[in-house]
C-alpha cells in the first residue's frame, strides 16, 4: 500500500506533511477488508445487502446480524468491525427517537445521515480514541421518497443512488452502474444484489446473504427479507450466473 | 392583589381564539383585549404570532407565559429549518409548543398551533395548559370560548372554502366578544395556505352588526 506515514501515524489529531490523516486511512482499510455490502435505491424503496463470509461452521446460522432497524423507517446495515458498527447503530437510534420526541416528525434521511456523520466524526478529532472502522449505509424512505446515505470512518456523509464497500467494491460498484434502478422495483433489486454478491464473491469461501429492505411492500417499514426469499433470489442468481458462464465460453 | 371586584390582575388574555381547517389551508382568528382586573391595558393587541412562514401561534392565557413560549418556538423552528433544508412541518412547531406547556407545567398558556405544510395541507392543533397536543379540524380556546362552541359545533362543515371559514371564525369571535366581557376590541385574522399568511383586521363598527333586533322602546316595565 502507498505512503507509509512512520511518525504521522500514531494518532489520529496528527496530520501527515502532505496533508493526510493516516489513522483514518487506516480505518478505511478495516472497512476496505471487510465483506462487501451494498445499498441500492429503487422506485419503490430501498436495498441493502451484506455478504457475511462464513468464519467458522460452529457459528449459528443467520446470527451475527449486519442490518439493524434504527426508526420503522429507516434502517441500516455496516460493514468493517462489527463492534464499532454496533455503537453507530446505538446511537442512531436514539438520534431518531429524540427526534421524534423533540420535533413530532419521523427523522429525515438527511438528518440523520448528518447526525451519524456528526458522531462518527467525533472520533476523528480526539488523541484519545480511535475511528470507527466502519462504514454505515443508510436506507430510509418517508414523503420525500427512498434515500439511501453511506457515512465512512472520517464522518464524511455521501447520498447516493446506488453504492458498494468492502473487498468487492470495485466490482459490485461496475456492476451497479449497469443496472437502470429508478425503474427497478425492490424485488428485482433484490435479483441484482444476491446477483452482485455472487459475482464479487471469492469463489472458495462459503459466505451467507443478509438483505434487508424498506419499500411499498413493507408498508414502508423496514425489515430484513426472510430466509426463504433470500434463499430463492440466491438460487435464480445463482442459476443467471451460471448461463452467462456458459454463453461465454 | 385581589378582592371581590377585581380578577386576577395580573395581564390575562381573557380571549377568544378560533382555528378553522378548511379545503386548502386555515383560518385563525382572535380578539385584541389584554386586561388587567377591570382596565383594558390593551384594546388592540395581537394574540396572533407568527412561528414560522406558514405556522402561526394563537395565544390566550397568560400574556407574559404565550409570549415566552412563542419566542423559544420561534427560535427552535428556525434552527430546525437551517437543519432540514426547507419550511418545518405544522406538526413539528406544534409539537415544539406542546414541550413547552408539557415540561413547564407551571406555564398557562392554553394555545391554538395553525398553519399549511405541503405534506397534510392546512392542519389545526390544540395545545392547552398541561401539554397535550391533538389535532382537530377547528378548535377554540380562551375565557371567550365558552360562548362559541355550540355555534362551532352548528356551523363546522368540512371542505369549506376560504370565505366560508373566514366568515365562519368572524361571526364566531363576534358572538364571543358580545357576551364575554373579557374579549373584545378588533377582530384579526389570518388566512394560511399554500402563498403564505394573509392578515386582515375587522373593526367593531364592521363585526357588532347584534344591535338591530334591539327595540328602541322597551317592552313592558321599564327599568
Amino acid at each position: 500500500m502507498s505512503g507509509i506515514g512512520t511518525g504521522y501515524d500514531l494518532s489520529v489529531s496528527t496530520f501527515s506533511p502532505d496533508g493526510r490523516v493516516f489513522q483514518a486511512e487506516y480505518a478505511q482499510k478495516a472497512v476496505d477488508s471487510s465483506g462487501t455490502v451494498l445499498g441500492m435505491c429503487c422506485a419503490d424503496g430501498v436495498v441493502l445487502a451484506a455478504e457475511k463470509p462464513e468464519i467458522s461452521k460452529l457459528i449459528e446460522e443467520h446470527s451475527n446480524r449486519r442490518a439493524f432497524p434504527i426508526a420503522r423507517h429507516a434502517g441500516a446495515v455496516i460493514a468493517g468491525v462489527a463492534a464499532d458498527g454496533r455503537a453507530i447503530i446505538d446511537r442512531a437510534q436514539a438520534e431518531a427517537s429524540n427526534y421524534k420526541s423533540f420535533y413530532g416528525d419521523k427523522i429525515p434521511g438527511h438528518v440523520l445521515a448528518e447526525r451519524v456523520a456528526s458522531f462518527v466524526h467525533l472520533f476523528n478529532l480526539y488523541w484519545y480514541v480511535r475511528p470507527f472502522g466502519v462504514c454505515t449505509l443508510l436506507a430510509t424512505c418517508d414523503h420525500s421518497g427512498p434515500q439511501l446515505h453511506m457515512v465512512d470512518p472520517s464522518g464524511t456523509m455521501h447520498q447516493y443512488n446506488a453504492t458498494a464497500v468492502g473487498k468487492g467494491r470495485q466490482a459490485a460498484k461496475n456492476e451497479l452502474e449497469k443496472l437502470k434502478l429508478d425503474r427497478m422495483t425492490c424485488k428485482e433489486a433484490l435479483f441484482s444484489a444476491a446477483k452482485i454478491l455472487h459475482q464479487v464473491h471469492d469463489e472458495e469461501k462459503a459466505f451467507e446473504l443478509e438483505v434487508a429492505w424498506i419499500s411499498a411492500d413493507t408498508d414502508y417499514v423496514f425489515t430484513r427479507v426472510s430466509n426463504e426469499e433470500v434463499a430463492e433470489a440466491e438460487q435464480a442468481a445463482k442459476a443467471a450466473i451460471e448461463a452467462e458462464d456458459m454463453d461465454d465460453e | 392583589m385581589g378582592d371581590r371586584y377585581h380578577q386576577e390582575a395580573a395581564p390575562h388574555t381573557g380571549t377568544t381564539i378560533v382555528a378553522v381547517e378548511y379545503d386548502g389551508g386555515v383560518v385563525l382568528g382572535a380578539d385584541s383585549r389584554v386586561s388587567t382586573g377591570i382596565y383594558v391595558s390593551n384594546r388592540a393587541s395581537d394574540k396572533i404570532t407568527p412561528l414560522s412562514e406558514s405556522v402561526y401561534l394563537l395565544r390566550s392565557g397568560s400574556a407574559a407565559d404565550t409570549q415566552a413560549v412563542s419566542d423559544y418556538v420561534r427560535f427552535f423552528s428556525e434552527q430546525h429549518e437551517m437543519e432540514l433544508q426547507h419550511a418545518p412541518k405544522v406538526v413539528t412547531v406544534a409539537n415544539l409548543v406542546k414541550l413547552m406547556n408539557y415540561q413547564n407545567k407551571h406555564l398557562v398558556g392554553a394555545m391554538i398551533v395553525a398553519g399549511w405544510d405541503s405534506v397534510e395541507g392546512g392542519q389545526v392543533y390544540g395545545c392547552p395548559i398541561g401539554g397535550t397536543i391533538v389535532r382537530e379540524k377547528w378548535t377554540t380556546d380562551g375565557s371567550g370560548s365558552t360562548f362559541i362552541w355550540g355555534y362551532l359545533d352548528a356551523e363546522y362543515k368540512d371542505g369549506m372554502t376560504r370565505e366560508e371559514a373566514e366568515n365562519l371564525v368572524q361571526a364566531a369571535l363576534a358572538l364571543a366578544m358580545a357576551r364575554d366581557a373579557s374579549s373584545g376590541g378588533v377582530i384579526r385574522i389570518v388566512t394560511i395556505d399554500k402563498d403564505g399568511a394573509r392578515r386582515r383586521m375587522v373593526t367593531p363598527d364592521e363585526h357588532m352588526q347584534m344591535w338591530d333586533d334591539i327595540p328602541e322602546q322597551p317592552i313592558g316595565i321599564h327599568v
